[in-house]
């Protein structure tokens, strides 16, 4: 607790004094959101900066799976489903929102989206900007909203049944959305406007996936919304929630025999995380420009698992670390060719033997000796379980 | 107690990523030998960007490993093999080609950072791939924004091409074939009465029955039934019955070989001993289950490895002599693809990627492995489509459909 009251402290000094505790989060996302995006990326050049993209996705992903499989120690194996939901609800809100509000699939986003190198012109933000944001606001809603919906009946399961039960749910949502109907494609956007929403919201592409989506996602918009869920992942470990969360990883019949309501809490984590699952999707979707379920099968919620385990369950600075590891590495071992996967694989092994707790444990990276000035508990800074 | 934990758990916190650190510099290291299958020493391209214009650079981005290695193995081994017939025959504009082939594990994302790397580390000239329309679709837009003019070998969803002026393909799309299983039934088998049994909760196949269905129509024939099924169903010997009593004369099946064994089998057991015709889904070694089942029965397809013309014999004669197997569809579309790639690029004005762009989109009658083809306004392959007649599993060459004069 004593970080918690030095925090608040800090936040009394003049400068910060005007912002409101609540704004701060955003405040700091879009400041570094903008140092990456217009310091950063100018420097490192088109490949750097793509690959510094994929790592921000992965931060979110992680990050957020993390709160599940971390915090709550559930096993979750349905975060690309809920990525899948967030990401096709994204990429058909800002396509069919495009072709509906001013008739054209084009990009239509200012200087934070224009995805081309070199000098940026025009407004800061377009009006596709807005489309873009809202669209992910809405995909991580819906997500939740899966989330919730998965949640009430399965989340009375417990380990392997409940990981059985998710890895369905993500393969429900695959074969679901490869149902859907074929997608109105740009050149034939006066039909698509002429059509009712409730009829567009299912043309989705089907098996061939929904592709030729106009791309909004920059290294500003992942890394406000990777810096978000850092934040949102710290607050919510050292809220009276994140407390009920490590007490049921801890001892299930503990923590009810404490009062707290297993499957409410439950719940509660899987909404929060697939929340941010869902934004990444739609990160995801809107920087390929293109989503296609058939991708976002079980073999990627083991990647973001991987990174979880790796990272440290538990730890938020674990995962971002992991996330960005083993998003570099399989770019780094590009010239091992065919063998490429089996070092990377090995690399994982020999990483699980030293360090079976993951990177950090439990721990955060300021928790280090380095860093520390007063002793920490099991449950990180924020005092953990009581 | 805590702090001595502490500070072991720091040191093997560092050990840890010490060694990926490590495996990473590995990996660099590794380059400067291993690197650039083809062609100079790719390994000074780390630190010391090659003298521009040195050599012919060509990327390809494949799904070298992942669950569908086959493919990506396939494609590239017909590229690389196109490849090294042009430096033997001088290269392009007296440059030797280079190859680099990337992996993306068959992921999207990993196409988009691998034809990013391609382009903007390697600064290769052109882009080959990708086998799957998913993956074409997320490299294709990073090569239309910067400029870099990319051939898919073999994705047939018509909306490949529609990213822009940069994206090609050597293969046909999706609808044509329903117009060469029409056009061959009606003129080659000579039948005019017919049944559809397509599955419908599959893009393709329904895709293929509309188009079927219309250019039969356009030939004079008739449909007189039409059934469907979906994923899944093993037990067709309802809709089989129906189209028995109908009348017709050959059944028009665009599924996957997986379905196509079991409706044969279950035709031939309720005495319906008409023709299946099919499209290049049949393409497995799996017919062979349904044995005598099939016999008399034709599919389109992209190629044939038994197709009488001197190229495609050779070519095949020099693939077995490289990789020890006959060449399959893949093979020959990668091969395909490298070589309009040359070719264009000896026509080009400029090595720019607007004009070699401009120069594979104005390929017209390019006697390919998987015939004469020629980019059509779309960007599409307007090309011919063999068919193939199965004796006992085994496909045999039949005939070859060229593409509507249009």
């Amino acid at each position: 607790m004593s970080k918690l009251f030095e925090e608040t402290r800090s936040l009394k000094a003049p400068v910060w004094g005007v912002i409101p505790r609540a704004a701060w989060p955003l405040v700091v996302a879009i400041a570094i959101g903008a140092l990456i995006y217009f310091g950063v990326s100018p420097l490192v050049g088109g490949f750097v900066s793509k690959v510094m993209l994929i790592v921000g996705i992965n931060i979110v992903l992680a990050v957020s799976l993390n709160i599940v499989n971390g915090y709550t120690g559930q096993f979750s194996m349905g975060h690309a489903g809920f990525m899948a939901v967030g990401g096709y609800v994204a990429a058909g809100i800002v396509y069919y929102g495009s072709i509906k509000l001013w008739g054209s699939a084009d990009p239509a986003g200012g200087i934070l989206s224009i995805v081309q190198e070199g000098p940026k012109s025009g407004p800061l933000l377009g009006k596709g900007d807005f489309l873009f944001v809202i669209s992910c606001l809405i995909g991580g809603l819906v997500a939740a909203g899966a989330g919730y919906v998965v949640g009430l009946p399965s989340l009375r399961l417990r380990g392997d049944y409940l990981a059985i039960v998710t890895l369905g749910f993500g393969e429900i949502v695959r074969v679901i959305l490869q149902g859907s109907h074929d997608q109105i494609q740009p050149w034939k956007a006066a039909d698509a406007a002429a059509m009712p929403v409730y009829e567009l919201a299912w043309k989705l592409g089907g098996p061939k996936g929904f592709n030729l989506v106009p791309t909004y996602t920059t290294l500003f918009w992942v890394y406000f919304w990777a810096v978000l869920t850092c934040i949102a992942a710290y607050r919510l470990k050292s809220s009276s929630s994140g407390r009920a969360f490590l007490s049921i990883r801890e001892d299930e019949v503990a923590a009810q025999a404490m009062g707290v309501d297993l499957t409410k809490y439950k719940v509660r984590a899987f909404v929060f995380s697939s929340f941010f699952a869902g934004v990444a999707g739609g990160l995801y979707a809107l920087d390929i420009g293109a989503i296609s379920a058939g991708d976002l099968n079980f073999i990627k919620s083991f990647d973001i698992i991987i990174m979880v385990v790796l990272g440290g369950l538990g730890s938020i600075s674990g995962a971002v670390l992991a996330a960005v590891i083993l998003s570099i590495l399989p770019e780094a071992l590009r010239d091992f060719q065919s063998y490429r996967l089996i070092v990377y694989a090995l690399l994982l092994i020999v990483i699980m033997i030293v360090r079976p707790q993951g990177l950090f444990g439990v721990r955060e990276v300021w928790d280090l000796k380095i860093f520390k000035r007063r002793g920490g508990g099991l449950g990180g800074s924020a005092g953990g379980a009581p | 107690m805590f702090t001595l934990s502490g500070v072991r758990s720091s040191k093997l916190t560092l050990a840890a990523m010490l060694v990926s650190g490590l495996a990473a510099l590995v990996g660099c290291g590794e380059k400067k030998d291993s690197a650039a299958p083809a062609g100079n020493t790719g390994g000074s391209t780390a630190t010391t960007p090659a003298p521009e214009g040195a050599t012919f650079k060509v990327g390809h981005y494949a799904s070298l490993t992942g669950s569908e290695a086959t493919f990506g193995v396939s494609t590239d081994n017909g590229i690389k093999l196109a490849v090294e017939e042009q430096n033997a025959a001088g290269g392009v504009k007296g440059k030797k080609v280079e190859l680099i082939t990337y992996d993306n594990q068959g992921k999207p994302q990993e196409s988009v950072t691998a034809v990013t790397r391609l382009i903007q580390q390697d600064k290769v000239l052109a882009v080959l791939g990708e086998v799957a329309s998913s993956r074409s679709l997320a490299g294709g837009p990073v090569c239309q924004r910067l400029g870099v003019p990319m051939i898919s070998p073999s994705s047939t969803n018509p909306d490949v091409t529609a990213v822009g002026d940069m994206i090609s393909r050597v293969c046909f799309i999706d609808p044509f074939q329903g117009y060469v299983g029409a056009k061959f039934v009606a003129e080659n088998l000579k039948k005019t009465k017919g049944a559809t049994l397509y599955n419908r909760a599959q893009a393709y196949s329904s895709g293929l029955n509309t188009n079927f269905k219309e250019a039969f129509a356009k030939l004079g024939g008739t449909v007189v039934d039409e059934q469907a099924y979906s994923d899944g169903d093993n037990d067709f010997s309802a809709q089989l019955s129906a189209i028995k009593a109908k009348g017709a004369e050959f059944i028009y099946v665009p599924g996957y070989y997986t379905e196509v064994v079991n409706i044969a089998k279950q035709a031939r057991k309720l005495g319906l001993n008409v023709p299946l015709i099919g499209g290049d889904g049949w393409d497995s070694e799996e017919l062979k289950n349904a044995g005598d089942a099939l016999n008399g029965c034709y599919f389109s397809n992209h190629y044939s490895h038994e197709d009488p013309r001197p190229e495609v014999q050779e070519f095949v004669k020099k693939y077995q002599a490289k990789f020890g197997k006959v060449p399959d569809g893949l093979a020959a579309l990668g091969y395909d693809a490298a070589k309009i790639l040359f070719d264009a690029a000896a026509r080009a004005q400029s090595m720019s990627g607007k004009d070699l762009a401009a120069a594979i989109n104005a390929t017209k009658d390019y006697q390919a492995i998987t015939g004469k083809i020629t980019i059509d306004a779309n960007r599409n392959a307007q090309k011919d489509a063999v068919v193939l007649e199965l004796v006992n599993g085994v496909p045999k060459y039949a005939a070859t459909i060229p593409a509507p004069k249009n």
